[in-house]
Parts: structure tokens; C-alpha cells; sequence
């Protein structure tokens, strides 16, 4: 059977996978995303850039669902992604079917990224262009998680993380304000680590909590800015309460 | 002498399997739930080989599934029924499922609906269809009593007719039943018609 058998993806004279890290590259060009985990809900928000004016923006979902209880945002080649989801939900049914048990986050993050990991040392294909976040709750525990990988196919748990554009200063920004959270808390420190590199507004930023019982909610232009409103708010009385002291002395 | 047999009503379709699980003359256990719940407002009751009623039905699931998370909307009964009987007919040919189906589902668009999918692959849609030697029983009493539009009272009314029906005549009759409804509430469980009670195992 005819099989390409040309690796494209090799090693560089001082221990460098280019391909990947190229590919790396690609995942820094793309929308930024965030991952919070809070106590009981988990967030993930994408930065939605400006939406052509006839393009039908309910057609382009950045935040997708991989089973009841799990789903993924992701940053860099979009289309990639598109083959990467498919087959992690092929997975997660599969699972079912087989062991008659869904899946955990950390089994179906470690089949991604060992799909990654596939791409970066077989003949013929490069790696994918993206990195994902995978938010869910155990099925049995119920404890909340969420996992990163990326183009090399690693992956690793975090608290709260970003990936994509400015993916450095979002993750100074929770790095500096993360605290354990829950319920709309959780959500608007998202947002707000968001709102750090992205235009602020509704129209900008793609919302989903997900909660235990209630699984993945996709949330509504005017619910985000109400929040972003909040979040202004709160901004405008902290720098309001900066510049009022001097007056006591 | 598996017993399956359904019926649509005003707003709802109801299907009754029996629940006897046996091995030629031993009856393994009599409260096996043949009629899985393939998806919110979809019920496959099933009868046949044992070990390719639960393999088959619970791969449909999972592909009914699978399409669900793909595109976001559910299946409708008829392409659920479509694609069951697809996969029988690609399977008949190599090595076949020995499952008889009955679809029951319910869709906003179009109300509730009935398939009998037999397990060489042929796909009805029907008011009324029941499987097994209890069907020359069941299918003549529906035939008798049946009308369009009935309530979930005289649909339960003509089931029990039917077990009834069963119960008396068929030499090896099961002896419980369990009944599942699906309307636009969803699909569940209605009843179980129990003549013989599994005894509870005595505390230690």
C-alpha cells in the first residue's frame, strides 16, 4: 500500500523540532483564549475578532462542547482544529461505548495530545496549528479541570491559563489576580483577563461557563456586556479610591 | 418468545417489551430492560440474539450522539430510524444483527412517530407493529381496538388488553412487562407489569 514514508518534521542540528516550533508560532498568531477553573464553575473565553458584516456569526463557534460534560477552545489554525475536535468527540462516544463509562478531562486531554504528539513524528503530515484549553468536570468526583496541550503535545493541568495572541500578559494578569473562585466570580476574572489585550465589549469576546449541572452554557452578547460593564465600574471606583487619599494629609 | 410490541397516539407513541432474559430453558433474570433510551425523545425497544441486542442498540446510541455533538441538533426519528436500518442492511450481507427494532421517537415538527426495523434490514413507518410469537397476539388485538388519536389512557387500556392477550395464550408467556411513553416531554419510563417479582436477596 502506497504510504508516505518522507518524515517532514525532523530534529535540527542542536536538538530543535522547527516544525513544531513553527507551528508554535502559528498557535501565537491566533485569537487569543483564556481558561479559568473556579470551584464549581469553569470558564473559557475567545477573543472573537471584528465579525465581517455579512457573515452569520452563529456559523463560527469558537468555544465547542466534546460531550456532555467537556469542551475546548482553542488558539491558531482553526481548520485544524476542526479534525482535532471531530476526532476527540469520536472518542469520547467510543469511550462510552466501550467501557460504558464517559470520559475524564485528563483521559480524553492525553488522547489529544497524543494525536498532537502522532503528527509531529510520522511521514508525510506536519503537526497541528493549534493549542487547546479542555475544561470539564470529573464524572465521578465532579472536581473541576482544566488542561492545556500543545502543537509538540504536551499538556498539562492549570488553574487558570491562556494561549494565542498576548498569551504572556493574560497569564500576568491571572498569575497577579488569580484567587479560588466561584459562580459569576469565575467568570468575570476571565473577562477580565481578557479585557487585557482584547477591545473591550460584548461583540469582541466569546463566552462559555460550564457548571456541573447545567454542562456548557455559550454566553449572550448583552449578558457579556453587562459583566464588561461591571468590570468597568469596578475599574473606574479603584481609580477613583487611588486618587482621593492625598486629600487626608 | 421475546415479546415486542408499540403503538402512536395523540402526541405520544408508547412501546412494551417483555423482560425476560433466557437461555434455552433457563430464565436468567426477569426484569431485563429491553427498550433503551436512545436519545431525550427517542426509544429503541429491541428483541432478538441477546448478545447483538445490546452491542447493536447501544452503537446506535453513541452515534446518535456523536451526530448530535458534530452539528448541534438532534437527529430526527426518521433519519434515526434511517440510519438503524442502514446499518443493519450494510452488516446483512457479512455478518448480520439478529435485532428486531422498534423506533419510537417524537419530534416537534412532526409529532410522534413508529419504525419496525426487522433484522434483515426492512424499515416501516407504521401506527401500530409489534415483533415475536406474542405479535400474532398483540398485532390482532391493536387491529381490533386501535384507532388514531387515542389517549394515553386507551393506548395503556389496549396495552393491557394485549398483555393480557399474551399472557393467556402464548404457551411460554413472559410474565412481566415494562411499558415506555415519549411525547414532547421526552421519552421515560410509564410502567412495569410484573406477575412475577424477583425475590430480594436476605441480608447477611
Amino acid at each position: 500500500m502506497a504510504r508516505y514514508d518522507r518524515a517532514i518534521t525532523v530534529f535540527s542540528p542542536d536538538g530543535h523540532l522547527f516544525q513544531v516550533e513553527y507551528a508554535l508560532e502559528a498557535v501565537r498568531k491566533g485569537n487569543a483564549a483564556v481558561g479559568v477553573r473556579g470551584t464549581d464553575t469553569i470558564v473559557l473565553g475567545v477573543e472573537k475578532k471584528s465579525t465581517a458584516k455579512l457573515q452569520d456569526s452563529r456559523s463560527v463557534r469558537k468555544i465547542v462542547n466534546l460531550d456532555d460534560h467537556i469542551a475546548l477552545a482553542c488558539a491558531g489554525l482553526k481548520a485544524d482544529a476542526r479534525v482535532l475536535v471531530n476526532r476527540a468527540r469520536i472518542e469520547c462516544q467510543s469511550h462510552r461505548l466501550t467501557v460504558e463509562d464517559p470520559v475524564t478531562v485528563e483521559y480524553i486531554t492525553r488522547y489529544i495530545a497524543g494525536l498532537q504528539q502522532k503528527y509531529t513524528q510520522s511521514g508525510g503530515v506536519r503537526p497541528f496549528g493549534l493549542s487547546t484549553l479542555i475544561i470539564g468536570f470529573d464524572p465521578y468526583s465532579g472536581a473541576p479541570s482544566l488542561y492545556q496541550t500543545d502543537p509538540s503535545g504536551t499538556f498539562s493541568a492549570w488553574k487558570a491559563n491562556a494561549t494565542g495572541r498576548n498569551s504572556n500578559s493574560i497569564r500576568e494578569f491571572l498569575e497577579k489576580n488569580y484567587k479560588e473562585t466561584s459562580g459569576q466570580e469565575t467568570v468575570k476574572l476571565a473577562i477580565r483577563a481578557l479585557l487585557e489585550v482584547v477591545e473591550s465589549g460584548g461583540k469582541n469576546i466569546e463566552v462559555a461557563v460550564m457548571t456541573r449541572e447545567h454542562g456548557l452554557r455559550q454566553l449572550e452578547e448583552a449578558e457579556i456586556d453587562a459583566i464588561v460593564a461591571e468590570i468597568d465600574a469596578e475599574k473606574a471606583a479603584t481609580e477613583a479610591a487611588k486618587k482621593a487619599p492625598p486629600k487626608d494629609t | 418468545m421475546e415479546c415486542v410490541f408499540g403503538l402512536v397516539g395523540e402526541g405520544f407513541a408508547v412501546v412494551v417489551a417483555d423482560t425476560s432474559a433466557v437461555h434455552s430453558i433457563l430464565v436468567h433474570k426477569s426484569n431485563e430492560d429491553k427498550i433503551m433510551v436512545l436519545d431525550s425523545h427517542k426509544l429503541i425497544a429491541a428483541s432478538g440474539e441477546p448478545g447483538d441486542r445490546v452491542q447493536f442498540t447501544e452503537y446506535i446510541q453513541k452515534n446518535v450522539a456523536l451526530y448530535q455533538f458534530r452539528n448541534g441538533i438532534p437527529l430526527t426519528t426518521a433519519a434515526a430510524a434511517n440510519f438503524t436500518r442502514g446499518e443493519l442492511a450494510t452488516a446483512l450481507r457479512k455478518n448480520p444483527y439478529s435485532v428486531n427494532i422498534l423506533l419510537a421517537g417524537y419530534d416537534k415538527e412532526t409529532g410522534p412517530s413508529l419504525y419496525y426495523i426487522d433484522y434483515i434490514a426492512t424499515l416501516h413507518k407504521v401506527d401500530k407493529g409489534a415483533f415475536g410469537y406474542g405479535s400474532y397476539f398483540s398485532l390482532s388485538t391493536m387491529d381490533r381496538h386501535y384507532h388514531s388519536r387515542m389517549s394515553v389512557e386507551e393506548a395503556i387500556d389496549l396495552v393491557d388488553k394485549c398483555i393480557i392477550e399474551i399472557r393467556s395464550r402464548l404457551v411460554v408467556a413472559p410474565p412481566n412487562f415494562v411499558i415506555k411513553i415519549v411525547d414532547k416531554d421526552g421519552a421515560r419510563e410509564y410502567a412495569w407489569r410484573e406477575t412475577v417479582k424477583d425475590a430480594d436477596v436476605a441480608s447477611a
